[in-house]
């Protein structure tokens, strides 16, 4: 097996440490969530690492918190949508005529509204609780995982190998996990960086419009729309949110390249 | 200035040709693709190359341009071009070179025309690009070319797109196109490989003709040795990037002195005599029509054959005469739309999703293309071992067990159950292969063009076991091919299929005694002999018969 190159160290280094802080966040955050310890838009200060949000709150341990169900939120709808897609994706692929053309006209169909528009009609009627949240976007983005998979599938039914799987009379199961799914499987990766950043931002939007995670609860995009008043006054605590989601976003992708990289080698990942 | 008679067009000295590769955790390392081949071609003459793939020819063909393809480097030696080193040439002389001294003829013209373009302006396009002629003379070029290659309405062909001509008039109009600038040299990169026979043998007699009518010098690439002794005048066997002989035509065919070479001349040479029938035929197909989905042309019409039980049936036709139909027809892929096929006298469910896991196990099938019939993410043992598994529930040692049996049978050593296929020479995948349908224990085996795309050497490797394991197993091959000499070396009965049909069906010593219905004859007449002047014969042939019309 090769080394991990100096980047992918990097970004598997940031990335554990955002999951540690998510985990761990009761231990490290040093006020509670919705605590009031000081005066609003206080400036950073020993006391106070990043400072006090709009009400004065401890700015880090809102931050610590808002990670935490950020990346849980990002990271459950991205299973959500992962396993729906692709397993449909294939399924459509493998077994094809009315299945097929049913499941992929559907999907075109969603695909045509704009996700967010469509998010925000859902949200607006169901009740906003986290896994409302997780089930309606895991299930708006399955809709482009569900896409790829199936391209990806149909390139490899047509091989000669699932051919004979057929003719040896193996059933569609089978035929999905032991010869499709392995050999999609690098593209699927390159791909699951991407959505779960997708599904940051996407989660961090809903929270800034009103409609994703619900106050006191904190997630980025909330933290974002709570300080924005504080920007016209150069006030930076709007930031700290963006900044951890470009952190984020470039050290999840650092080690989906090195995902890539390893599976993608036809030598079962003994060569480069 | 040089005396042009005397000095060859092409002379290679020493060429050394290396490239880097790239091991997985270690240092890239230079490794030597070419050393030490010298040659010389003088003019009007041609120099076939011959070898397995791998063997360089092509790396030496594109030298003769001073080119080396992706990251190969010419390290030594020196190759002089009407007596100029091209080595040391720059880049602008390279150009005019290029195209203008040294054409180029590839394999797969179709991959290489560019198909939004009409054929005329890319014949003449390098020779008007490097000024030789004005742009009509170089259409009255082209089109003189064209009928000396024998292409159809010679004036107007050029008009069309490549999509809209046949293989092998595309190849032909390839050749025109390396021989509109008057070129000294020509390299020929396995211009008929891709071709049927038939068609092949146009496009030879074509390539033959317009040599020695333009006195152009050429070098002509092959692994088939049958086909380049009718075309060239000295041939050098390589092996490895190594010279393994180098001499006249008529001597590297009759007298061979390397024993590689003997072993190429020798190929396929008969391997096997005819069974007498038994009585137990285990495939019966009566009467099956069959056509795809969506085009309502019958692909096959009216098929009727028997196969008994450890015999071998040889399904032979050009592309497109519907023999990988026929497999898919028996394989219950494409069920028939009339007609019977039964197996072991018993009727066989037409869907291959209504047969029984018993008669799925029966009946297994060997693909042409061994590298896409095997999923490059399972192992050799998972690929053998899966039908063990499948079929008869075999798991952990007895498994292994078996599956160790099946590389020994398949003559592939212990230490191949961990690797990938990737890791896998083109004759190991296709073993491989068998050992996965012999896994089955299947009465039959339906052998679908399965040594097409292995080299001559390997290829009769194959035959051979395939012919082992029939004596061992009493299995039974329904071969398709499109390759007579495979026919002969392994076949019990053949079918001759043409459009659909079969124009010829008996035991193989009747079906290859005259007299031929025409088909069969041109099919059987088609198929290069490895021996001299056979393309002057069949030539002449054609002319009498033209003649007598």
């Amino acid at each position: 097996m090769t080394r991990p190159s100096f980047a992918t160290l990097v970004g598997m280094i940031i990335t554990s440490l955002f999951i540690l802080a998510a985990i761990f966040a009761n231990v490290l955050a040093p006020y509670g969530l919705a605590e009031i310890v000081g005066d609003a838009w206080e400036p950073s200060s020993s006391e106070f690492l990043l400072g006090t949000d709009s009400i004065g709150r401890d700015l880090l341990s809102r931050m610590i918190y808002g990670g935490r169900t950020t990346i849980l939120v990002a990271a459950a709808a991205t299973a959500v949508s992962f396993l729906t897609g692709s397993i449909l994706g294939f399924t459509a692929a493998v077994v094809g005529g009315w299945f097929d053309q049913i499941l992929s006209r559907f999907v075109d169909l969603v695909m045509s509204i704009p996700p967010l528009i469509l998010a925000l009609v859902i949200l607006s009627v169901m009740p906003t609780t986290i896994v409302v949240l997780i089930v309606v976007m895991g299930l708006l983005d399955s809709t482009r995982v569900f896409r790829l998979s199936r391209a990806v599938a149909v390139d490899i039914t047509v091989m000669d190998y699932v051919e004979a799987a057929r003719l040896r009379g193996e059933g569609t199961v089978w035929i999905v996990f032991r010869e499709i799914l392995p050999n999609a499987l690098s593209l699927l990766i390159a791909e699951l960086g991407l959505r779960f950043i997708f599904a940051v931002l996407f989660i961090s939007t809903l929270s800034f419009l009103g409609l994703g995670v619900q106050p006191p609860a904190a997630d980025w995009g909330g933290i974002v729309k709570e300080n924005k008043d504080g920007l016209v006054y150069g006030i930076s605590a709007a930031l700290m949110p963006t900044i951890a989601i470009a952190v984020l976003a470039i050290s999840v992708n650092l080690v989906a390249d090195w995902a890539l990289n390893r599976t993608s080698s036809l030598k079962g990942g003994r060569g480069a | 200035m040089l005396d042009q008679t005397t000095t060859p067009v092409l002379s290679v000295k020493n060429l050394k040709i290396q490239a880097t590769s790239y091991p997985p955790g270690e240092k890239p390392k230079d490794i030597t693709i070419v050393e030490d081949v010298s040659f010389t071609v003088q003019r009007g003459k041609v120099l076939g190359l011959i070898g397995e793939s791998g063997a360089g020819k092509s790396t030496i063909g594109l030298t003769s341009m001073a080119f080396g393809r992706g990251g190969v480097r010419i390290t030594g030696g020196e190759i002089l071009v009407n007596g100029r080193d091209i080595l040391k040439d720059s880049q602008s002389q390279l150009r005019s070179l290029r195209g203008q001294d040294v054409t180029y003829v590839s394999q797969s013209a179709a991959a290489s025309f560019n198909p939004s373009k009409r054929l005329m302006d890319q014949v003449i396009e390098a020779t008007l690009r490097h000024g030789i002629l004005s742009k009509n003379e170089a259409k009255t070029r082209a089109i003189e070319l064209f009928r000396k290659l024998g292409l159809p309405s010679p004036e107007t062909i050029g008009d069309r797109y490549p999509h809209q001509v046949s293989g092998g008039q595309l190849q032909r109009v390839m050749t025109a196109m390396a021989l509109c600038p008057k070129p000294s040299l020509v390299v020929f990169d396995e211009p008929t490989t891709a071709l049927d026979v038939t068609t092949q043998i146009d496009v030879l007699k074509a390539i033959k003709e317009a040599i020695r009518e333009t006195g152009v010098a050429a070098l002509y690439i092959t692994h088939d040795l049958a086909v380049v002794a009718q075309v060239s005048d000295d041939i050098m066997v390589l092996r490895h990037g190594k010279m393994v002989e180098y001499g006249a035509t008529s001597q590297i065919i009759t007298a061979p002195a390397q024993a590689y070479t003997q072993d190429l001349v020798n190929i396929r040479s008969e391997l096997h005599s005819e069974k007498q029938e038994n009585g137990t035929p285990i495939l019966k197909i009566e009467n099956v029509t069959a056509r795809y989905k969506s085009v309502p042309i019958n692909v096959l019409k009216d098929i009727s054959v028997t196969l008994e039980a450890g015999h071998t049936l040889a399904v032979v036709g050009e592309s497109g005469s519907g023999k990988s139909t026929l497999a898919r027809a028996i394989t219950g892929l494409l069920p028939p739309i009339a007609g019977q096929i039964s197996f072991n006298d018993q009727p066989l469910p037409p869907a291959m999703q209504d047969r029984s896991k018993d008669e799925l196990r029966d009946l297994q099938m060997i693909f042409q293309m061994a590298d896409v019939a095997m999923n490059p993410r399972q192992t050799v043992g998972q690929i053998i071992g899966r039908p063990l598994t499948f079929y008869f529930g075999l798991r952990g040692s007895a498994r292994k067990a078996r599956i160790r049996e099946l590389l020994d049978q398949i003559e592939m050593g212990r230490g191949f159950e961990d690797r990938y296929p990737a890791e896998l020479s083109g004759g190991q995948k296709q073993r491989v292969c068998i050992a996965r349908a012999l896994a089955a224990k299947p009465k039959l085996i339906i052998c679908d063009e399965v040594t097409s795309a292995l080299d001559p050497l390997v290829a009769d490797g194959i035959l051979r076991l395939l012919l082992d394991l029939q004596a061992q197993e009493n299995v039974a091959y329904l071969f398709i091919t499109h390759d007579l000499a495979t026919v002969r070396a392994i076949a019990d009965k053949i079918a001759v299929m043409h459009k659909g049909k079969i124009v010829r069906y008996g035991p193989k010593s009747q079906v290859l005694t005259p007299p031929f219905d025409d088909y069969t004859d041109l099919l059987l007449s088609s198929v290069p002999e490895m021996r001299l002047g056979w393309l002057e014969e069949v030539i002449a042939n054609a002319k009498m018969q033209a003649a007598g019309n």
